[in-house]
């Protein structure tokens, strides 16, 4: 315990002491995610909706009314047409359409269910997402308070289209994809490298010499990095949450232990490199490779996962960001609860193993 | 001097693979010995130094250091060595004071003895005014000064150096020197490594290693009249001749 806290000590101390450190592992969270929140996350009120309603009853004028009066909606009229709603689209009049199937309020009475469709401009594609989360947003509310006055269970199906693009990004997206960056580059790059070091400079040979056991070095190096990165994440869903109004609908505790699952992975993996290579350059070149590079590309942060090809697709089922953003995705923006979630941290878990697996092996074969 | 054995080592071998880096090495070093270790670039020294000080497992063979079998009970062999690399062995962000302390901790050293022997060891080396220094200030030879203390500042039975005057100044070679002497002289065996052959004459008893394996062993004095040698370079010039390694 002593020797721990001894060296905990230490680790702390080199840290604090490289300025370029502290830079990165305090600065890089802030600026990115002010960028990217800035960048992409820009105005989102003035919507501009129109609605596609074949055969008007209570119900679609119900909704009708409930997104007209909201204030992030500029109701732009009736369309008579699915043709004079796409040609408005197409003219860039139309942020979102909202179109109803014909006879709605009978097929919700009949069959307990009934579609709308959410057409979003997606040309720009933060604010048509935003567009599409308000709208589904305002019917879900509409469609509780209408069963708490009749109790009958039914269900408004809503179906979202992004039109004029493809590519679909959403500012959401961007605020878990900057987590799984951040506490990427800190725990591994930084783990890595603080080993690396130390093989380096050749006090690696002395700490072996010393009764210090290999594992408590380890864990004492880990700390520091795990207790940093933790802080980071909470910079990332403090400004995140009050500046970028993102906001946090699932459970706070949900979150954060998914946080250090994925950070626990992340310091693991810089483990795995720190028993690869022996230079530090190295150490970073291979960081930033297989760890930054994948999450930037593969993590579905930038990319939509589903417009890849068939190939890329499979290649980031590997890449843990990939389910770190999804799991935060769903637990933060969607509110969804463990269960919902339980696969993804299965798969992180099981990715922790495997690299201390590896690292465990390596370094036997080293000492032998 | 006394005589008790504190390295006992009996045909001690590391192999690599098919490379045979150690080859069957025997020999014994006594308590407060200063034992050199000599051997040109690849003779295997290093490789057998980590053996001794329970880094590296060895192929075959037997030994103890410090009464413990380099086998079975190497974290008891590091409680009660020393050891200071070849390459600088403290940490150059780290203070005077922080140094001492960390490895004071890693060799379970209370803070109180810490505390008490770090004002001792700075005033022994006049280096009371440098406590706050951040070690990478420091001239190299006080460094290496430093990094001798450090290591043994728990006060081990023996000592492990590799090449601790590497890149010098001969003025304080000799310091350094002194350091040894006097830690020699409270009980702590010294067993170092050097190519410089004037330092190999500072020692009681000298071995050379040659492609893996100890072709002499004895006091500077009696290599020089066994291999009819006016110094000790000369005797090692003879001997690292037969080397068929190449580095």
């Amino acid at each position: 315990m002593k020797q721990l806290i001894a060296f905990v000590n230490k680790e702390f101390r080199h840290i604090f002491r490289d300025s370029r450190t502290l830079l990165v592992i305090i600065g890089i969270p802030i600026v990115q995610i002010l960028l990217f929140g800035f960048a992409i996350n820009m105005e989102v009120q003035d919507i501009r909706v129109a609605f596609y309603d074949p055969t008007p009853d209570a119900f679609t004028k119900g909704i009708t009314d409930q997104i007209r009066q909201n204030v992030y909606f500029n109701y732009q009229g009736k369309v008579n047409s699915m043709d004079e709603m796409e040609v408005a689209m197409r003219k860039g009049k139309l942020d979102l359409a909202v179109v109803f199937q014909q006879d709605f309020q009978e097929s919700m009475v009949h069959s307990g269910k009934a579609a709308v469709q959410l057409l979003s401009n997606s040309s720009d594609p933060n604010r048509g997402s935003i567009a599409v989360n308000y709208a589904t947003a305002i019917i879900a509310d509409y469609q509780k308070e209408q069963m708490n006055i009749s109790q009958i269970p039914f269900q408004i199906q809503t179906e979202n289209r992004m039109i004029y693009n493809p590519l679909m990004k959403s500012s959401y997206m961007f605020v878990p994809g900057i987590m799984g960056l951040v506490m990427m580059i800190i725990c591994t790059i930084m783990t890595s490298v603080s080993i690396v070091r130390e093989k380096e400079r050749g006090t690696m040979e002395v700490l072996l010499a010393s009764p210090l056991k290999h594992g408590t070095m380890i864990f004492a190096k880990t700390i520091p990095y795990m207790v940093i990165s933790f802080i980071d994440f909470i910079i990332i869903v403090l400004l995140s949450y009050f500046v970028l109004d993102v906001p946090v609908n699932g459970s706070l505790f949900l979150l954060s232990l998914i946080a250090i699952i994925y950070i626990v992975l992340s310091l693991s993996y810089g483990l795995t490199i720190s028993t690869l290579v022996d230079k530090q350059v190295n150490a970073v070149i291979i960081s930033a490779i297989t760890a930054m590079l994948p999450v930037l590309m593969l993590s579905g942060m930038i990319f939509p996962i589903d417009n890849m090809p068939k190939i890329l697709q499979a290649l980031s089922t590997i890449v843990p960001a990939r389910w770190f953003i999804d799991v935060v995705r769903k637990v933060m923006i969607q509110g969804q609860g463990f269960m919902m979630v339980w696969k993804e941290t299965l798969a992180l878990i099981g990715m922790i193993l495997l690299l201390l697996g590896i690292t465990i092996f390596n370094t036997k074969k080293r000492l032998e | 001097m006394m005589n008790e054995n504190v390295i006992e080592v009996s045909n001690l071998t590391k192999k690599f693979g098919h490379f045979t880096a150690v080859d069957h090495i025997s020999f014994n070093v006594k308590k407060g010995e200063i034992f050199g270790f000599l051997g040109a670039n690849g003779a295997g020294k290093t490789t057998a130094m980590q053996m001794l000080c329970g880094i590296s497992m060895p192929t075959e063979g037997k030994g103890t250091v410090a009464g413990f079998d380099i086998f079975k009970e190497n974290e008891k062999i590091k409680r009660n060595i020393g050891y200071m690399s070849q390459k600088f062995s403290l940490y150059e962000d780290l203070r005077v004071w922080e140094n001492i302390r960390l490895f004071g901790g890693i060799y379970g050293l209370s803070d109180k003895v810490i505390a008490k022997k770090t004002d001792e060891l700075l005033e022994e080396l006049h280096f009371q005014h440098e406590r706050n220094t951040l070690v990478k200030y420091l001239p190299l030879g006080w460094k290496q000064k430093l990094a001798f203390s450090v290591a043994i500042f728990h006060e081990p039975n023996i000592v492990f150096l590799d090449e601790p005057t590497g890149g010098v100044d001969p003025a304080m070679r000799r310091q350094f020197w002194e350091m040894i002497y006097a830690a020699s002289d409270r009980g702590i065996t010294v067993f170092v490594t050097t190519h410089y052959m004037d330092e190999a004459e500072y020692c009681n008893r000298v071995s050379i290693m040659v492609d893996g394996r100890i072709d002499a062993l004895d006091s500077p004095a009696a290599l020089r009249s066994q291999y009819n040698a006016e110094s000790m370079d000369e005797v090692f010039r003879q001997l690292a001749r037969k080397a068929k390694r190449v580095d």
